[in-house]
């Protein structure tokens, strides 16, 4: 299939990723000097640590908090948790994981930092339970690869990627499969507004989530296999998309990687900027995250369209281009092959502007021509959606036409009632019926398409990736944290010594030991 | 303008012909039985004649409906209460103007969205000097210290820092409306800076696409801004409730919700 492309200049392209790697290094030593308590919690939860202590709190504390927290307590968390976790294990304190899980719960734990030979065995000890805890994330990979195989993939790109969000999982179910059966391929299951913020990952099947069904494990589970049966009966691989954002990246990855999901959310720097996440902690529990990520085979989508919600979609094109190209080298630097790294952006022009639409076309060939092998997120219109469903629908149909025109992978369908109500059951058909008219009408179109050199999408294209050339020079002249300290991106100001999450940050100590990262890191120089 | 009609009806493309669309979805297979089922609720929503011009099934046990019809119910523009902007709107340079000979400081506002909610997009767009709908917002008054304290500050934490910073005017945005989420963070908003600051309490105002401006009093704030709301009105706004005189202070609230409201709910 012949594919759009813009000759976009080759040094541009070059230095644009020079500086982006740049720009991304320092930050890149950061995160290997630190660790985080949800870091630290994701080594456990690998390791199998899973339930809540019914005693502590409302009995709604995982145990990987209550082991950590305990950990940190007594000898702080800058060694890591697993030498003094399974020293106790190898020196006979403890039986196992649950054990010592249980004295932390009655009181009775008493951790120390192993050293010499002691240290070796807590270190192999805590290096064989990663190890485990991969081969379950690995043979999850690997049976992703057969249902596809058995399945098959989506018939077409782009892939039709749709939201669920009852806040009950057991709504949740019913209605994904519906939306599967009515064309959805991807079906992302919006979480629990305010889980971000959440210093813990909650446990179970829970019916009682805020615009959204809260991440758990168990809410993974459940979704996965009712998805296997409609794949089953549907001929056709149908992929679950949830969130690996906010202060537990790195134990969503873990849960994710554990429960087969197929794609996940996770954007370098959308914490910090839209959250408030302190940006330490959230570039350290991002590489954690991606690792994991690549580990499993599953596709990161990265948030480039939130920035279009609070700046102007033409003015700050370029900083969705920065944001694109820096998200990638983390994640190319986390193990994530091309294939693997979403790069979104999103139709979020103000529809009222002279050739608007011509801008989108621009936008988004440029967002392909110099991502060709990355499975791009094509998102809907959302800022301008007024409430006039009517002309919202016409601008979905245009967001459709111009993300098949110009070749995207992941297509969000937009919804006319975006900004006025929760989707309904005929917002969903009437979008899907939209987005399968522009397929069926207009699917080979992008053959017949090819922007002239020179002339205005080209221009437009160059315009921004030049916009975003300087702007990454001033990045890598001010320093990334720096530039997010003083609003660069955005309008937020980010400094690096505020924000939430703050506390859960460590600076490693010379014998830290992170079992996860040993196994991770060793396989991925294979 | 004496002889304009207080009661109207729906108009399609006649004077009086009373024809309204809509859409629902009913949980009945689709057929005959769910048409007439759609006829039915049309009867009754006040659509006689209606005409389903359009239906189609989604999933096993659903169809969608597109009706046509007249609508029988009047209008009485007579018994409509809607609340009229009680201030007039000014330009930046009499707002800074206002504040400077009313107040001889600059008034000081502060802004953010409460709660849970991540959506700055409203109050970015009061505030932020980018503005909306082609004005510029409020960072742009000179007469104004503007502080956008961002998304998700909790209630605590805005009560402090509008104290800190002798805030006149505190702007919350509310987006996120899931099980009225906005009205319950308001209304904790309210009790929290009655309870810490009694009588000396900034100027409280929310806004957000789903707010009803006439709940002000309900919701234990001095004004409410809905959806289309301009950071010139927000400006306006301010200088009548917070200057003295010569600009005349905004009448109180009106709480009528009543309209001529002949559909059953």
């Amino acid at each position: 299939m012949v594919s759009t492309r813009l000759d976009l200049d080759p040094r541009l392209t070059v230095t644009a990723r020079e500086l982006a790697a740049r720009a991304a290094q320092p930050v890149i030593d950061l995160a290997t000097r630190h660790t985080t308590v949800s870091v630290e919690r994701a080594v456990l939860r690998l390791a199998g640590l899973a339930g809540t202590d019914p005693v502590a709190g409302e009995g709604d504390i995982p145990w990987v908090n209550r082991v950590v927290d305990t950990v940190r307590e007594q000898v702080g968390l800058e060694h890591g948790v697993a030498l003094p976790v399974w020293h106790a294990i190898t020196s006979g304190a403890a039986h196992d994981l649950d054990d010592v899980a249980e004295q932390v719960g009655a009181g009775t734990a008493r951790f120390t930092v192993p050293e010499g030979t002691a240290a070796e065995q807590a270190r192999a000890a805590a290096r064989a339970a990663s190890a485990r805890g991969i081969a379950r994330i690995d043979a999850n990979r690997a049976r992703r690869d057969e249902l596809v195989a058995l399945h098959g993939d989506p018939p077409r790109r782009p892939w039709i990627y749709l939201i669920v969000a009852t806040g009950d999982i057991y709504e949740d179910i019913p209605q994904a499969q519906a939306a599967a059966r009515a064309g959805a391929d991807v079906i992302a299951v919006i979480r629990s507004t305010g889980q971000s913020l959440l210093d813990y990952v909650p446990e179970g099947a829970t019916r009682t989530g805020y615009a959204g069904t809260y991440a758990t494990g168990e809410n993974f589970r459940l979704m996965r296999a009712a998805l296997d049966d409609v794949s089953a009966e549907l001929g056709r691989y149908v992929r679950l998309t949830n969130y690996a954002s906010g202060l537990c990246m790195p134990e969503i990855a873990v849960l994710a990687g554990q429960e087969r999901l197929d794609m996940m959310l996770n954007d370098a720097m959308y914490g910090i900027l839209f959250r408030d996440i302190n940006p330490v902690r959230t570039f350290v529990d991002q590489r954690f995250s991606r690792m994991v990520h690549a580990r499993a085979g599953i596709i990161i989508n990265t948030g480039e369209d939130n920035y279009l919600t609070t700046a102007d979609a033409v003015d700050e094109a370029h900083t969705v281009t920065v944001s694109q190209l820096l998200n990638e080298r983390f994640a190319h630097e986390a193990g994530l092959a091309d294939w693997q790294i979403g790069l979104g952006h999103a139709f979020e022009i103000q529809p009222d502007l002279p050739e608007s639409f011509r801008l989108e076309l621009a936008h988004a060939m440029l967002a392909r021509s110099l991502f060709p092998d990355a499975p791009l997120k094509w998102m809907p219109p959302t800022k301008h959606m007024t409430g006039d469903v009517f002309r919202g629908y016409l601008l979905d149909g245009f967001f459709n036409l111009a993300g098949l025109l110009t070749d995207q992978s992941i297509l969000l369908v937009g919804m006319m009632t975006e900004a006025v109500v929760t989707p309904w059951l005929s917002d969903r058909d009437l979008a899907l019926r939209n987005v399968r008219y522009v397929l069926d009408a207009a699917g080979g179109l992008s053959e017949d398409f090819s922007p002239p050199p020179g002339g205005f999408i080209d221009r437009r294209a160059h315009t921004v990736l030049t916009e975003a050339v300087t702007l990454l020079e001033r990045i890598v002249q001010d320093g990334l944290l720096e530039s997010i300290a003083a609003g660069t991106f955005g309008i937020t100001k980010r400094p690096a010594d505020r924000g939430k999450g703050l506390d859960g940050v460590a600076r490693i100590a010379a014998d830290h030991y992170n079992p996860a990262l040993d196994v991770l890191t060793e396989k991925a120089d294979d | 303008m004496t002889d304009e009609p207080t009661v109207v009806r729906p108009y399609g493309d006649t004077t009086g012909d009373g024809m309204v669309q809509t859409s629902f979805t009913l949980p009945v297979p689709p057929g005959p039985r769910a048409e007439g089922a759609a006829l039915q609720l049309a009867a009754k929503m006040g659509i006689e004649p209606a005409m389903v011009v359009h239906s189609h099934g989604i999933g096993a046990g659903f169809t969608f409906f597109v009706v046509y019809g007249s609508v029988r119910h009047l209008v009485d523009l007579a018994e409509v209460h809607v609340e009229e902007r009680a201030y007039p709107l000014l330009s930046p340079s009499e707002v800074n103007a206002a504040v400077k000979t009313g107040l001889h400081r600059k008034l000081v506002v502060l802004g953010a969205c409460i709660g849970t909610d991540a959506h700055t997009v409203g109050i970015d767009a009061i505030l932020n000097l980018k503005g909306f709908a082609g004005e510029k917002g409020l960072e742009y008054y000179r007469e104004l210290a503007v502080e956008n304290m961002g998304a998700q500050v909790t209630v605590p934490e805005l009560v402090a820092r509008a104290r800190a910073q002798r805030a006149d005017a505190v702007l919350v945005s509310q987006v996120v409306t899931q099980k009225d989420a906005h009205l319950r963070n308001t209304r904790e908003m309210a009790g929290a800076f009655r309870e810490a600051m009694g009588e000396q309490r900034p100027l409280l105002i929310v806004g957000g696409p789903r707010f009803d401006p006439q709940m002000a009093a309900e919701l234990g704030v001095d004004k409410v801004f809905g959806r289309g709301t301009t950071p010139g009105e927000v400006a306006s706004y301010l200088v009548a409730a917070l200057t003295p005189a010569p600009t005349p202070a905004p009448t109180p609230e009106t709480t009528s919700t009543d309209a001529a409201q002949e559909v059953p709910a």
